[in-house]
């Protein structure tokens, strides 16, 4: 058993930790405060804490269990989020230790023809697909919303940007063979509820895109799925919020009516019409709202913190990332003075559709204070909003993000 | 899949078949008024109570009515018609905006 530590500012940090390889990282984060966005709720601000998961960096912690751990935002200056500084986030906190060679993905429900179980070993065996993509949570930002909504608190960092390596999800399903009428795909993983009242956390999706883009992953950049990111195999659907991404996979069920539960009707909902998305998942409508689908174009400054100071007379570069739902990004573009004036910036790196698009500007600013802001648009014209979209749950917060620099 | 685990103690532990990965939870201290005992004997049954910390102090009395509610009826809370608005009125005292 693996000890953990908890690293509270300013509190001692003298406790051992058996074997969790984290002390010297730990101890260098627990020296640094905790820049946590004003915006957050007082209590958020009060309680989030930095602290490291077994197997991770510390991240900064929203709540123990289930655990909800994000990362700063300084883990998003590369395109790549590393396995150790990638987000957690759990409904419930039954979360067991999947032993690999036990473990079984069950395919099959009345929407297929057959059954199957496959192993981890089956798995491997099948054709390998890699995507870069984005997984963000559809709550990601929550806690900026004014007036604020309940729920976890996040700031920027309930999100990150990795290879996921597997298998086709059509290629799974092709083993039992989809009918006609199938319309649905529920996923369930192996974790579940402390309690046995409370909905376990299952999710459907619709047949159409879990068939063009679902991956059933085995390895996340090139290694196993961490297990606080749903090791031994987790649903990737890249383009769509990370709620439908059900980690440590169990299941999966094709369906010819839409799925009942409590996490597809009651939790998860947009009102309809409220956001100019594309992608739907029509046998889950109502006639006022609709799942959450799609993630909506985005974009952080992550190159300085805010309120940092920059040295006067010398180049700066401003940086960040952008992404979308996965229509691939067109264009970002910074201002200085409120939106008056927009100067675009250079993208790097295409690392695919759905993936982090890195960019980036090089300018001499004047000494004193200053604002930056930036806005990404897509290739189908969607763009990031001035004023925020407000839904009852916290979704989809795409507000343009700013931070202001100290020149000096 | 689940495993049920003791509801109504104060769990701060969540060792269920993963060694590997069993948490300890740190305490959370919540403030020191009537009704704490009833919060920690019923809440912190299935979730940590950072939660309370987080959402806070932005919930007024009828957004923290409608937390407890949600956790009876939607999350299944085995929460007693005794215990309830003590819950209720602990959360909106100390927590409440």
């Amino acid at each position: 058993m693996i000890s953990r530590r908890r690293l509270l500012e300013g509190a001692g940090v003298g406790a051992v930790v058996a074997g969790a390889g984290i002390g010297l990282d730990a101890l260098k984060a627990a020296a640094a405060p905790l820049d946590l966005p004003k915006a957050l709720p007082a209590g958020t601000r009060a309680e989030a804490v930095l602290e490291a998961l077994p197997g991770k960096k510390p991240l900064i912690k929203l709540t123990y269990r289930p655990p909800n751990y994000e990362s700063p935002v300084s883990t998003f200056r590369t395109a790549i989020t590393p396995n150790d500084s990638f987000f957690v986030r759990y409904h419930l906190s039954d979360i067991p230790n999947v032993d690999a060679k036990t473990w079984r993905l069950a395919v099959g429900g009345d929407g297929a023809n057959g059954r199957v179980e496959l192993s981890l070993d089956d798995l491997r065996a099948m054709p390998a697909t890699e995507v870069i993509a984005v997984c963000q949570c559809s709550g990601n930002r929550r806690g900026l919303f004014e007036p604020h909504v309940a729920g976890v608190e996040w700031g920027y960092g309930a999100m990150g940007c990795a290879r996921f390596t597997g298998v086709r999800l059509k290629d799974v399903l092709d083993k039992v063979g989809l009918k006609k009428e199938a319309i649905e795909l529920v996923l369930d993983g192996a974790d579940g509820p402390a309690f046995d009242k409370t909905p376990d956390f299952v999710k459907s999706i619709p047949v159409g895109k879990a068939l063009e883009d679902g991956l059933i992953a085995y390895e996340m950049n090139r290694q196993p799925l961490p297990h606080f990111n749903g090791f031994p195999a987790r649903l990737i659907l890249p383009g769509w919020t990370a709620t439908y991404w059900v980690k440590h996979i169990t299941s999966i069920m094709a369906t010819t009516k839409p799925f009942e539960g409590f996490w597809m009707k009651s939790a998860y909902r947009i009102p309809l019409g409220r956001f100019p998305l594309l992608a739907r998942f029509p046998s889950q409508d109502t006639d006022v709202n609709t799942p959450i689908s799609e993630m909506v174009v985005n974009s952080l400054i992550t190159s300085h913190d805010d309120g940092s100071e920059v040295k006067a007379g010398a180049p700066l570069a401003i940086g960040g990332v952008a992404w979308d739902g996965g229509y691939g990004i067109r264009s970002v573009e910074l201002t200085t003075d409120g939106g008056h004036n927009w100067t675009a910036a250079q993208l790097g790196e295409d690392l695919g559709r759905f993936a982090f698009r890195p960019f980036s500007h090089s300018f001499t600013p004047a000494k004193g204070k200053f604002s930056v802001m930036a806005r990404a648009t897509n290739k189908v014209g969607q763009t990031q909003t001035a004023e925020l979209i407000l839904n009852p749950a916290g979704y989809h917060h795409n507000v343009m993000h700013s931070i202001t620099l100290n020149v000096a | 899949m689940m495993h049920r685990i003791a509801v109504g103690a104060f769990v701060l532990v969540t060792a269920l078949g993963a060694p590997a990965f069993a948490q300890e939870e740190p305490a959370i201290k919540l403030k020191e008024a009537p009704g704490l005992d009833k919060v920690q004997a019923n809440c912190a049954a299935c979730h940590s109570l950072d939660y309370i910390q987080m959402n806070s102090p932005f919930l007024n009395a009828a957004g923290w009515e409608a937390e407890v509610t949600k956790m009876m009826k939607a999350f299944g809370a085995p929460v007693s018609d005794a215990d309830a608005p003590v819950i209720v009125d602990y959360l909106k005292k100390n927590y409440g905006g």
